[in-house]
């Protein structure tokens, strides 16, 4: 013990430098925006690399299920194809359609890590920047909304997860169009809430609630969840809606990230405005 | 002995302010920005204790930094320079004894002295700060680059200053 005493003490100096180094450089990286992002990718190239080695094990010993809602969506893609409608009118005319044009592309990608019980939660995808993902990007599973991307590295990418306190997303109710946010307060991650919805709309339990596409990023009509549960305060003017998730955050694998080809275009049109 | 403590504080003080206020605005050739600031630490007396140096170039580096917005990134390179200080002290020899009262300035133990323990210790200071701000490896060497034109002038102000400020004895 003594000599322990005895080694700090010849060494103090030393020790005091490594700490105040240590100090300086943790407000480096937690004050200044872009050294934060140089550290950030530099760390989640590296724990990227870890994560999909345990990931394919999980992955493998999942693949049942995985298989399962595979095929399901498969076959749920399959009846909408046009060999799985009966024609009954023989004089149509085709031509090259002007009235359509892509706007949405979809890049399917795997979750590498995920949290579910923090209340900043994040998940990290096996794709990055040299597969075409950027930032702000949506991230949606064959069940509903996952998030949004934040932050990207050469091969992974950092999504917020519709479960962190920062998330909103701008969300209607599907049978009469009114407009709210979904937000996510912590507690249980099947349940969100949905806000801004006035108490003269009138609602049920059991009624969609889909992506509004009033945000650039997510397209109209993406499921979010279902209304679970509702009630008025008094003296409030909206409901306190508490919605079940589509998706179960808990084992997801499988997600598409959508790229908006007019996200550009919009954007420019909105900037001279704010 | 408590009016060397004034003077000391009060250099602290001038020292920050000429810095904030005046050459972080010269940005000349885009990059160049004279850093005179770290001449405090460069000036304390030679019986300055260990502990007592990292943590007046800690205060040094973190003033500096809330003015110009880079929170760490000169406290780092200050108390990286401070730590230094002793080793490169050791390392030049100088005809006078290094004695308490003395400082280690022109006035007490002329410029070729001087000069090579500014040179040594700011170099030091400035390839840190530059390693910190651009915060990779990727392009060393332009990064040595700039840290070494830097220190060049930041030198030239340091020792500039001595002769304007410091009247021989």
């Amino acid at each position: 013990m003594r000599n322990l005493i005895n080694f700090f003490w010849r060494h103090s100096n030393f020790i005091l430098f490594i700490s105040l180094e240590f100090f300086s450089i943790f407000l480096v990286v937690n004050n200044n925006g872009y050294q934060k992002s140089v550290a950030f990718a530099w760390v989640s190239e590296k724990t990227g690399k870890i994560q999909t080695g345990y990931n394919s094990l999980w992955e493998y010993l999942n693949l049942k299920q995985t298989n399962k809602d595979l095929a399901a969506e498969n076959a749920r893609y399959r009846s909408m194809l046009p060999s799985a409608f009966l024609i009954t009118d023989t004089l149509v005319h085709r031509k090259k359609d002007s009235l359509y044009r892509q706007q949405y592309e979809m890049l399917s990608a795997e979750v590498i890590s995920n949290t579910t019980n923090s209340s900043t939660n994040y998940l990290q995808l096996n794709k990055g920047m040299l597969q075409g993902i950027s930032k702000d990007m949506a991230v949606i599973s064959p069940t509903g909304v996952v998030g949004i991307v934040v932050n990207v590295s050469q091969n992974f990418s950092w999504v917020m997860s519709l479960l962190n306190k920062e998330t909103r997303i701008s969300a209607r109710i599907k049978k009469n169009g009114q407009i709210g946010t979904i937000a996510w307060e912590g507690g249980s991650y099947r349940f969100a809430s949905l806000k801004d919805i006035p108490t003269h709309v009138r609602i049920n339990r059991g009624d969609t609630i889909i992506t509004s596409g009033y945000s650039h990023e997510f397209p109209q009509g993406e499921i979010i969840g279902v209304i679970n549960d509702f009630n008025i305060k008094s003296g409030e003017h909206f409901y306190d809606i508490n919605i079940r998730l589509g998706v179960d955050f808990n084992n997801l694998a499988h997600v598409y990230v959508i790229r908006n080809l007019l996200r550009d275009e919009q954007k420019k049109l909105e900037e001279p405005v704010k | 002995m408590s009016n060397q403590y004034i003077r000391i504080s009060s250099r602290f003080v001038i020292l920050i302010l000429v810095q904030v206020l005046l050459l972080n605005n010269i940005h000349f050739l885009g990059y160049i920005n004279p850093y005179v600031y770290i001449l405090f630490i460069l000036l304390l007396p030679f019986e300055t204790k260990r502990g007592v140096l990292l943590i007046l170039a800690f205060a040094l580096g973190l003033s500096v930094d809330f003015f110009s917005n880079s929170l760490g990134i000169h406290a780092a390179a200050c108390v990286f320079t401070a730590f230094f200080r002793p080793w490169v002290m050791s390392l030049i020899t100088s005809r006078k004894e290094y004695e308490p009262g003395v400082e280690p300035s022109i006035a007490d133990l002329g410029f070729q002295w001087f000069f090579m323990y500014s040179l040594i210790l700011v170099s030091l200071h400035h390839l840190m700060l530059f390693l910190l701000e651009i915060f990779r490896f990727s392009n060393f060497f332009s990064t040595l680059g700039h840290s070494v034109l830097n220190t060049l002038f930041t030198v030239l102000f340091i020792i500039l200053i001595q002769y304007i400020f410091y009247r021989k004895k």
